[in-house]
Order: C-alpha cells, then structure tokens, then sequence
C-alpha cells in the first residue's frame, strides 16, 4: 500500500501538501475531515428539525394547513431531481477512480445541470409563495384559521429550505471548481478521491432534502380532501 | 454600612429544610477542599526538589485508589442527589388548604391580587403561618419571582402560569427581588414582602378600601363579554358547563385527556381552536388580545369558584 | 506587537519567526505556530476590552446605588464582558492560541492537517470579532450574554442583531479548529506514538474538539432563530403567537453548557503537563485521566436542563438533569485526585507554571465542589440567578481556565517566542492574581447565599461590605493580568534566550529547537514509550 502512494507521490508531487508524509496520509486526512464537516452540519440541521418538531407537535392543524399551499408537484419534482443528481455524482466518483477524465467532466456536467434545476423549481416555489403572500413578516396573509401559526410553519419552510438552498448554491459552486480541473486533468486514477470527498458533501446535501421534503410537503393530509 | 449580615434571615417553613440540606454541602466541600488543599501543600512541601538533577522513582497507578476515589466522590454525590430532592419535592407541590393569590410580572414592576380582591404593587402582605400559593404569569419578558428569606424562587414566563408557594414562619418585612434578567430596570424590580400576624392580617385586609373579590370580578367581566350565553350555568349549552370545571379530566375531541388547571383554562379562553372538548363544534372566538393577564386571572377565579357539581363532560 | 516580532532575533539559525518578515507573511502565513500566535494577539486585545467593562462593574457595585451610571449604560457592561469575555476570549483562549501551536508539535506533526482552514478560522475569529466590536461601539447590547428570549427577540432595542452575527460567525472559527485538531490527532500521529500514548493535553483536546464540532453548530441555530424573529417577529419565541420562550433556552444551553467544557477541558490537559513536569514524575492513573476527558465531554451534553431548575420546566426533567450534573463529578473528582497523588514522592520545583497549576488545581476543586450545591435541586432553587452562581462560574473560569491558560502560556513561552520570562516577576504575579481571585470572588458565594441576585445594577444596603471586599480583590486582580502583559512583552526581546528544553521536560515538542522551525521537526521523531517517562526506573505499585 505504502509502494503504491509512494508511486503515487512521484506522479504528483505538486498535490500532496507539505504536512503529509504521503498521498494515502492526506486522503484519509480529507476524507475524515469531510466526515467531521457533515457531523457538524448534522447537528446544525438537527437544532433546526428539533425547533420544527416542537412546534410541530404544539400546532399539528396549522402546519397540515401550511403544508397544503406548498407544491407538491415541484416539490416531488425536485426530489426526484435530486435522486438523479445523486446518481450522476456517484457515476462522477467511479469515473474518477477508474481515471476516465471525459466521463468524469461529463458526469460532474450533469450533477451541475441536476442541480441547477433544483434551484430555479426552488426559485419559481418561492416567487409564488410571494405572489399568495406566504412569506413571513408583515405582508403574510392567510385566510382561515391558526393564521399565526401558519406563519410559523412557513417561517420554518423558508429557514429550513433556504438553509438547504444555500448548501445547494456552495454544492453547485464546488461542482464549477471541480469541473474546471478535471477538464484540465487533474485528477487521476491515483488522486482521485478530492472527487470522493466531494461527492460525501453533495450525497448529505441530498440526503437533507429527503427529510425535508416529507416533513414539510406531505403533512397536509392530501387524500383526504 | 451598620447591618452586615452573613447569613439570611429564614422566614419560612422551606427554608430551614433549605439550609440544613446547604450546611450540609457546606460541611462535605470545606471537608474535600481541605483534604486538596492540606495534600497539596504537605506533598509540595515533604517532596520539594532538594538537587537540581533528582529523579524520583516512578509510582504506577493504583486501580484500587482510582476506583476508591472515583466510587466515594459517586457515592456522596449521589446521597446528596436523593436528598435534595427529597426536599425539592417535599417543596414543590402546595399543601391543599393554601390561600391562593395572583401575581403578574411587568416591566418593571410585581402587581399582586388577593383572592379578596386588594391589589398591590411591589409589596405583598401574607398572615404568618399560613401556606400561600402563588400562580403567576407576567405580560411581557421573563421574570422570576424571588424571596431569599423563604428560600423560595420561580420564573414567571409569558404565555403560561407557573405556581410557588410557601408557608412565613416569623413575622417581618423581607425582600421581594426579580431574579430572572428582564431589561433596564431589573434590579428596580423588586419589593418587600410583609408577613403578619394573623390579626394584624384581617385589620390590614379591612383597613383597605373593600373591593369586590377576584371571583365576583371575574363572574362581571364573564357576563360583560357575553361567556354564559353559551356556557351555561345549569345545562350544556354550545358551549362545556363551567361548573366543577376546574381540576377536572377533560375528555377531548382528539380523544386526548387533559386535566383542566390554570394553564388549560387560559388557553381554551385565548386559544380557543386549540384543545376542543369532545362533543363540541370550534364556534368560540378568540379572546386573545381583548383581556388582560389580570382579568385571564379573574375569569380562572370566577371559573374555579363555581362549586363542583354533577358534570356532563359531553354535548347531549 | 508586529514590531517586536519583526525585530530579528540574535539566533542565526532559521526559525518559524524569523523565516520571513513583513505583516503579509504573517497574514497569509499557514504555519500554526504563527496562526497561534496572531490567536495570541487577537484574544488578549478582546480579553483587554472584557476586562475593561469588568472594571466598570466592580466600580459601580462599590456603592449600593446605582450611582456610577445609567442602569442601561450597566446591563451593557456586564453584557459586554460576558460576550466578550466567553466568546471571544475563553473559548478560543487555550485551544486556538496553545492548542494550535503545540497539537502538531506534540504529536510529531508537520502541521494541523488542514493550514489554510486554520488561517480561515483566525480570519473567521476576526470577522466575528469587528461585527461584536462593531455593536461595541454602535450602542452596546443589553441582553446578557445569554439572550434570553423574548427579551432579545422583541423587546431590547440594543445591537442584539449585530452581536447575534459576530456570534454566529465566531462559531464557524471555533467548529474548523475542533474539525483541524480531530483530523490531525486521527491522522497524523508520528510513527509510535498510539492513543494512548498520547499526551494528556492532546487528549484534552480531542475531547474539547468534539464538543466544538458537535455543540457550536446547534447555538448557531439558536441564533438564526432569534434573528429570524428578531427581523420578521414570526412568533417563535413569542407566546401570543403560540411561540416558546423556554426553546431558546434548551438550544442555548445545549451548546453554552458543553461549551464551559470547551473553556476548562484544554486547560485541564494543560495541568497534567504542568504537574507531571515539575514533579518528574509520571502522571497517577493516566488512563483514568485521559478518558475523565472524554467523560466529561460525554455527560457535559446531557446536563443543559440544570440551568433551567426554576424556569418551570416539569420537576422529573430537573431530577433526571441534577442526577446527570451530579456524574459530572465524578470525572472531575478523578482528575483532581490523580494530579495531587502525582505530587506524590514526586521532586517537586516551585517554578511559575506549576503555581499556576497548584492555583488551578485548588480553585478549581472549590470551583467544582458549589457546582455540587447548584447542580441539588433543593439548593439550587434558592442560589439560582444569585451572586453564588456568579462565584462559582468564575472559580471555574478564571481560577480554572485562565489560571491553566496562564500556566500554559509560562511553561510554553520559551519554546514560543525562544527566550525566558523573569522568573521572580512571574512568581509574584502568579501570586498576586490567586489572592485577588480569591478577594473577588469568596465574598460572591456569602452573596448569592443571602440572596443578592445576579445583574443588578444598584442593591440593598446590607450587601454593600462584601460588595466592596469583592471590587477591592478585583483591583488586585487587574495588577496580576497586567504585571505578566508587560513581563513577557518585555522578555521577547531582552529574555534570556531559551535553551530547546528549559524545563527537562518529555514531550516532543522539547525536542526541537525554541523557537522550532518552521517544518517543527528535523526529521520525523519515532515514539518507543509512554509519555512522562522521567525515570526509565522500575515503577513502584502502590
């Protein structure tokens, strides 16, 4: 193992960084780095859906009420992009430990392309929140009962929406960095696991979503209207 | 500068359970600093550096040492856990028979009101050896209602009711502090708390202009708003029979089970919409922002005046 | 302070200060020694400011009136200090400056595995800071550094937005320091040197890190929350709207209560070191100590309801939180007992870093013994919010977390700025501050027991003699902080220059140069044993 990253280093000495004995050393560093990165952001989600869950379980009626003006379609619409998108970042991964750089840009094009979507469908569902008037603060407006509480369930929509939005637009930023390298080819079948790294960010962004989306657009008790 | 106290007076029947139990701490931290203390200075006395080049030889630890002083310091830590529990618990529920007052916190300042109907501001008259129970709320930020001298202290939290109680053993005059930060003027917030002969009590009561009681205040303010048009005194109208209300287990439209205290009955008149009673339709409208917290706690006292009677906890 | 450290040294070999001159080498430097010590310069300018509303809070309480200034113009000062005083000075204090410098160093490393995320978390540190200093000077905050709502939500019309942002901001500088010493811990230990081999400062560390990256995260929330309600008033925190003040409270002390373990932990791994040295002697029950740590660092997460006996939270939860505080003390009781039995047939050296260790060792037991009396529910009803809980926090922090950051600081100084401090002056200051602590700071538990509650401006009259032994022990206090400002100031350029282990110490940060090179090492040491290895005797069992 340590022959093969001494190899490793040879080929590329320009990217181990001068902390590292060697390539293997700085890859198990950034990979665990990442892991530590999402436990953080666990948490920090977690304070979030704890807050949700409180209020939750206080207002049941309101939040099923709230939920009812959020867009399924797009909503459902997004998490299937999102699922695609975690595909092509997987398919990205293989393609840059097996070392083919065109699918590798190709794949990492098509997490970018996914990932653009989601944020324009997340950019119309709140341009029309705005039209009905359901963004929190002095305009809101909601005709029917627990007006206030329903102000909060979308008070929680936004933060945590947007909390996820923001990752998505420092995913989509990575992607763009890691596009232009891999187009100028640098990485390889040995440094391949920046890429990997990478991937662990976008997956748990991803992953964010699949609990957002139930807890957030369907709550409504749809079916039975 | 003549009055120097080290220790607070003890006013109440809490507090002497309250200052054993701190003797106590006392007694076992001045035991454990001193042992630290004598250790460390014996130790870095007996075995100071006597040459520059002295090696001592290495000790290992000793499991058996480790787990006696892990074990020890558990076990203490432990007895005084249960013990001050004990206490906690023993003061936390008010016995059955204790006069009842209100007390609502405000920017900056304590506004109390007897059951009798007297109110005051900053100040709180209670007959000696009587328990009195407080339910307290507060208008705005929260406070926290502190007498050093009865060891007692409570926060007061906007949106809901929160009680303490406590039973003045010797007559006197003792701080009343809010303890909970609450803005500018916190440390303005406070008040003197008069405990009184029995006597003393029932002349200060009658020396004060004679209004009408919380429950008769509370039973206008009710018909004023138009409430017994649906919550009808003899049988269920739209709306519950109020009568035996209070304290009761309400059976909810949810099927759920609460018992209706202070804080039920001040969301139900707020918030209606919220814990509907089984049998009932969502008609009653919201009273949030029409009463204050001083008349919420008039209706709570007309409402729990209404004597128990026979209760039909469903529509007809 | 750049002035001094572009001045050359006299040495002629190349180290980590005079590699490179200039401001812009030490702004874009990644080297954590430098990154340590631009931490140094950054949190001693901050703590200078808490300190400064410190002294505005003993002068005021002097007189029982409120008499020295406005009741707002007070509330901010105590705001202030305590913001100023945990956020930017405490949590950093040991880990970002010591912690920084020494984590590689001790552990045989090159660097922390990530340079540049260390650069970013100073720069991170600063941008927090100028927001804080920015409502400093915009009007001041007035909510205690707790924020409570709704208080902070709605009703202060002070900087709360501002500080809420310095604050937030802060956390993310504190969250990639944790992540950079758990990555490097992991990951870049010198060849031999297992876990637990490691020393006890690293496992201080480790510990501390973990609560930085698991807890920072969640007050961070808190935050965007009451800025979320602060700027639309959605009603989170509002009962009319249906909203829950006390939430705040659980999120806040779910990170503020780990958070005071962020404060004294590292300290903590700093005494091991300072005992063990100055008594050559191998530290008693390394083991116990190492996962007390870890311990402490576990147990501090579930114990954040302590805080909230009197809030009218249900009286299970308080009891099933005050027997959870109470586990707390059995770690703590352990590492206590295992410093002093080190002292055991130890050959014992009253040089400065080991007073500081013997002061903490002592305050700290204090500090630690009237947590037992807050974390009782039958007590703590009484001295909860009072002036005993005011005693006990500082007895915890600056008997405990700066008197070990000071030891540390002493001990360390000649391997970071490569020259010795006065000796005499040292061992005066170090005294002249554990009597002013102990002035300041006893006379508080006698207050808070009869009853004076905490953040008040003016007070009854009875209070005022313990009040005025307290601000008299508080102005001992500032002489012990400024002799050691001046003092090593001064020895930076005319200290004797220090040898590469001054102390006879192990530990491989000795084993370089002091100053170290940039690189630290040579070459890569190799660990064949046990740390604290004075004596390569037969060990005695007890």
């Amino acid at each position: 193992m340590s022959e093969h990253s001494s190899v490793a280093a040879a080929e590329h000495p320009a990217v181990l960084q001068h902390q590292f004995d060697d390539l293997e050393q700085q890859m198990d560093a950034s990979t665990l780095g990442m892991w530590v990165f999402l436990l953080t952001e666990i948490m920090f989600f977690g304070g979030l859906f704890a807050a949700y869950t409180v209020y939750r379980a206080a207002f049941p009626e309101a939040f099923a009420a709230g939920s009812l003006h959020l867009d399924l379609k797009l909503g459902g619409f997004n998490t299937v992009v999102l699922i695609a998108s975690s595909l092509t970042m997987a398919l990205a991964v293989r393609a840059a430990q097996l070392g083919q750089r065109k699918n590798l840009v190709a794949f990492l094009a098509a997490t970018l392309g996914l990932g653009l979507v989601f944020l324009v469908v997340k950019v119309f569902e709140y341009h029309h929140k705005y039209v009905e008037r359901l963004i929190p603060g002095p305009n809101f407006v909601f005709e029917g009962p627990h007006a206030a509480q329903v102000q909060m369930m979308f008070c929680f929509y936004f933060a945590m929406t947007g909390m996820h939005a923001l990752h998505m637009v420092v995913g989509v930023g990575l992607l763009v960095y890691f596009i232009a390298k891999a187009r100028a080819g640098r990485y390889t079948a040995q440094y391949y696991w920046p890429v990997e790294v990478m991937g662990l960010y976008w997956h748990f962004v991803d992953i964010v979503w699949m609990f957002l989306f139930p807890l957030l657009y369907l709550i409504g008790h749809r079916g039975a209207h | 500068m003549t009055d120097f106290p080290l220790f607070p007076e003890k006013a109440s029947t809490i507090a002497q359970s309250v200052d054993t139990l701190y003797w106590l701490l006392v007694a076992i931290s001045a035991f454990f600093a001193v042992l630290i203390f004598a250790l460390i200075f014996f130790f870095a006395i007996r075995y100071r550096r006597r040459r520059p080049d002295e090696i001592p030889r290495p000790i290992l630890g000793s499991l058996r040492l480790e787990l006696f002083w892990s074990i020890t310091p558990g076990l203490i830590a432990i007895a005084v856990f249960v013990y001050g529990t004990v206490v906690y618990f023993r003061n936390a529920a008010p016995p059955p028979d204790a006069m009842e007052m209100y007390v609502v916190g405000k920017q900056w300042m304590w506004k109390i009101q007897h059951p009798e109907g007297h109110r005051e501001i900053n100040e709180l008259h209670v007959p000696v050896g009587r328990a009195v129970k407080l339910t307290m709320t507060t208008e705005d930020v929260i406070h926290s209602f502190y007498i050093p001298a009865f060891r007692v202290k409570m926060d007061v939290v906007p949106g809901r009711y929160t009680t303490m109680w406590f039973q003045p053993t010797k007559p006197g005059k003792y701080h009343l502090f809010c303890a909970e930060y609450c803005g500018t003027q916190h440390s303005g917030m406070k008040g003197w708390v008069y405990v009184m002969e029995p006597v003393d009590y029932e002349n200060w009561l009658s020396g004060k202009a004679t209004t009408e009681s919380m429950a008769a205040a509370g039973e206008r303010l009710f018909q004023k708003l138009g409430c017994q048009s649906c919550h009808r005194a003899d049988a269920p109208g739209r709306g519950p029979v109020l009568a035996g209300l209070f304290g009761s287990t309400v059976l909810l439209a949810t099927g759920e089970k609460v018992v209706a205290d202070e804080t039920y009955l001040r969301e139900s008149i707020l918030r209606p919409q919220a814990k509907i009673v089984a049998g009932y339709r969502t008609q009653m409208p919201t009273f949030e922002g029409q009463v204050t917290e001083e008349q919420l706690l008039q209706l709570i006292a007309y409402i729990k005046s209404l004597g128990p009677k026979e209760r039909i906890d469903t529509a007809p | 302070m750049s002035t001094v450290w572009t001045a050359p040294p006299a040495k002629t070999e190349t180290n980590y200060l005079n590699e490179s001159y200039g401001i812009k080498s030490w702004l874009l430097t990644k080297d954590h020694k430098r990154i340590a010590l631009l931490y140094l310069a950054a949190i001693t300018f901050f703590f200078a400011i808490g300190g400064f509303f410190a002294v505005l809070i003993r002068l005021e309480l002097i007189t029982p009136a409120g008499d020295l200034m406005q009741p707002e113009t007070y509330n901010k000062a105590f705001t202030m200090h305590g913001v100023m005083m945990i956020f930017f000075f405490l949590i950093p204090a040991v880990p970002a400056v010591l912690g920084n410098f020494l984590v590689p160093l001790m552990i045989g490393a090159r660097d922390l595995a990530f340079p540049r995320i260390n650069l970013l978390s100073w720069y991170i540190y600063m941008i927090g800071g100028l927001f804080a200093l920015y409502a400093m000077v915009a009007g001041g905050v007035d909510t205690g550094w707790t924020f409570y709502t709704p208080y902070s939500s709605t009703y202060s019309n002070t900087q709360v937005m501002a500080t809420a942002i310095g604050i937030f901001i802060l956390g993310f500088s504190s969250i990639l320091t944790g992540l950079n010493f758990i990555v490097t811990i992991h990951k870049m230990r010198a060849p031999g040197l297992t876990w637990f081999r490691l020393p006890l400062f690293i496992w201080a560390h480790y510990a501390t890190s973990v609560i930085q990256i698991l807890g920072t995260p969640v007050v961070a929330i808190a935050i965007v929350l009451v800025g979320l309600e602060r700027a639309f008033h959605i009603g989170i925190f509002d009962p009319k709207l249906g909203g829950d003040p006390i939430l705040f409270q659980h999120l806040f002390w779910f990170y503020s209560h780990p958070a005071v373990y962020i404060m004294i932990l590292p300290s903590m791994g700093v005494i091991s070191e300072l005992v063990t040295c100055f008594s050559r002697k191998k530290i008693f029950g390394y083991g116990f100590v190492a996962m007390s740590s870890v311990a402490i660092a576990v147990l501090g997460f579930l114990v954040w309801g302590h805080h909230m006996f009197v809030s009218g939270q249900s009286v299970y939860a308080g009891m099933v939180f005050s027997i959870l505080s109470y586990l707390v003390a059995i770690p703590s009781a352990i590492k206590v007992f295992n410093w002093t039995a080190t002292l055991y047939r130890g050959s014992i050296s009253y040089q400065t870093p080991l007073l500081y260790a013997l002061g903490f060792i002592g305050l700290f037991t204090i500090g630690g013994l009237t947590g037992l009396f807050l974390a009782n529910l039958g007590v703590d009803v009484h001295l909860h919010d009072t002036y005993f809980v005011v005693a006990h926090f500082h007895y915890i922090m600056v008997g405990g977390a700066i008197m070990g950051y000071l030891g540390g600081i002493h001990f360390w100084w000649p391997k970071i700025s490569g020259r010795m401090y006065p000796e005499g002056w040292a061992r005066f200051s170090a005294l002249v501050l554990f009597v002013g602590f102990n002035l300041t700071f006893f006379p508080q538990f006698v207050l808070g027991y009869l009853g004076m509650p905490r953040r008040y401006h003016a007070y009854p009259e009875e209070f005022q003699v313990l009040n005025v032994l307290s601000s008299a022990g508080a102005s001992i206090l500032a002489v012990g902080y400024l002799i050691p400002m001046i003092y090593l100031v001064w020895s930076m350029r005319y200290g004797k220059p220090a040898p590469a282990n001054p102390w006879g110490a192990t530990g491989l940060e000795w084993q370089t140069p002091s100053p170290p090179p940039s690189y630290n090492f040579e070459e890569t040491p190799v660990v064949t044993e046990e740390p604290y290895v004075y004596s390569h005797e037969e060990a005695e069992v007890v």
